[in-house]
């Protein structure tokens, strides 16, 4: 065998892996941005069926597409028939910021197959990725970092999955009575807020912050959204310049 | 009420935005070629995760219809500000953010269907 590993049917790693310690760790800390996120999935769910989608396809958008920001982009384009091509390049462009995270995340998820690194990415979400980078600042180097850094991914993603899809089908199921005009999203803003504030741990990383709030405002009236990627490579390319400069002999190293 | 229809049409765009969600969030897993980040990249992917928040949560506070708002009386900048302060009052202790939640929307909500800030 190629293999030698007795211990390495599909069955037995999942068991290991959710009864990791850090699949719990994982999911503890979802928990905490957990109610935000919820009421933010409970107002997508509103908002699918407010907008004129029937139960069949809000239930599919939700269970399928699994993208909040995505979602409420693509909700009015639906609604309006736009060109099929206009609904998924806006998709994509709100989604580019998952193309940042996923560059960060490669180094970290590379060892798995690629049909497990496709479903990790797919379950990966904003606070999923953000919480995983928070408590990894580097990827694993020994086999049992790596179980235990992919235990916290696997843990943080499943509890963020089933709280968002539960909210999700509560607000499909709640449509006509949760009005909108209550601003419940704003709890996911408050999540995100927490967050942010939690990863302010450095004058650079505050820095980033402020310049990419102040260049997502400046730049809002570009199409698709694109002012949140064109936000974070600003913030990011500034950071860069402003940190101390790398020492001379790294150029051209890369 | 009578329920609206589903439409394959709607249906084709879903499965559609599903592979968008799949593509764009496992982009740089799908090949399988031996590849490293740039040392540069590297390092300014330590800002991405604050500056993608920053650029989410800024806009939603301060502007109205792509506009900014010009009065300070905005439920959100209250909600957002008390949400703040709370976490930075309690940073470290257990659920931090979920007290920003709490406190945030305790804040906002009277203010918002209260005085319809």
């Amino acid at each position: 065998m190629v293999n030698p590993s007795a211990d390495s049917s599909p069955l037995l790693r999942l068991r290991r892996l959710v009864t990791h310690p850090e699949f719990r760790a994982g999911a503890r800390e979802i928990s905490g941005v957990a109610p935000g996120l919820a009421a933010w999935g409970l107002m997508t769910g509103v908002a699918m069926v407010q907008s004129g989608m029937s139960t069949v396809e809000a239930l599919a958008m939700t269970l399928l597409v699994f993208a909040g920001s995505s979602q409420l982009a693509a909700i009015p384009l639906i609604a309006a028939s736009a060109p099929v091509w206009v609904i998924l390049a806006t998709s994509f462009c709100v989604n580019l910021r998952f193309v940042v995270f996923s560059a960060h995340l490669r180094a970290y998820v590379m060892h798995l197959p690629r049909w497990a690194r496709l479903l990790a990415g797919y379950v990966t979400a904003d606070m999923t990725y953000v919480l995983f980078v928070r408590r990894y600042a580097h990827p694993a180097t020994t086999p049992a970092e790596r179980e235990a850094q992919l235990a916290y991914l696997a843990g943080g993603g499943a509890l963020n999955w089933a709280s968002w899809q539960v909210a999700s089908l509560t607000g499909i199921a709640l449509a006509q009575s949760v009005p909108m005009h209550w601003g419940l999203g704003f709890a996911g803003i408050l999540a995100l807020t927490g967050v942010a504030c939690s990863l302010a741990s450095s004058p650079m990383r505050r820095v980033s912050a402020g310049v990419a709030g102040a260049a997502a405002v400046a730049a809002f009236a570009l199409p698709f959204k694109l002012n949140i990627v064109f936000a974070i490579a600003v913030a990011v390319a500034l950071s860069l310049l402003l940190e101390r400069p790398a020492p001379p002999d790294r150029r051209g190293g890369a | 009420m009578s329920q609206p229809g589903t439409d394959l049409w709607t249906l084709g765009v879903i499965v559609g935005l599903t592979v968008i969600t799949l593509i764009t969030r496992s982009f740089f897993f799908l090949s399988s070629r031996e590849w490293q980040l740039p040392h540069w990249a590297q390092r300014g992917l330590q800002y991405a995760p604050i500056a993608a928040l920053s650029a989410v949560i800024v806009p939603e506070v301060v502007m109205t219809q792509g506009q900014l708002i010009t009065s300070w009386q905005d439920a959100r900048l209250f909600g957002a500000a008390a949400g703040a302060a709370f976490y930075f009052v309690r940073r470290g202790q257990g659920q931090a953010v979920l007290g920003t939640i709490v406190v945030g929307m305790a804040v906002y909500l009277p203010l918002h269907l209260g005085l319809g800030w």
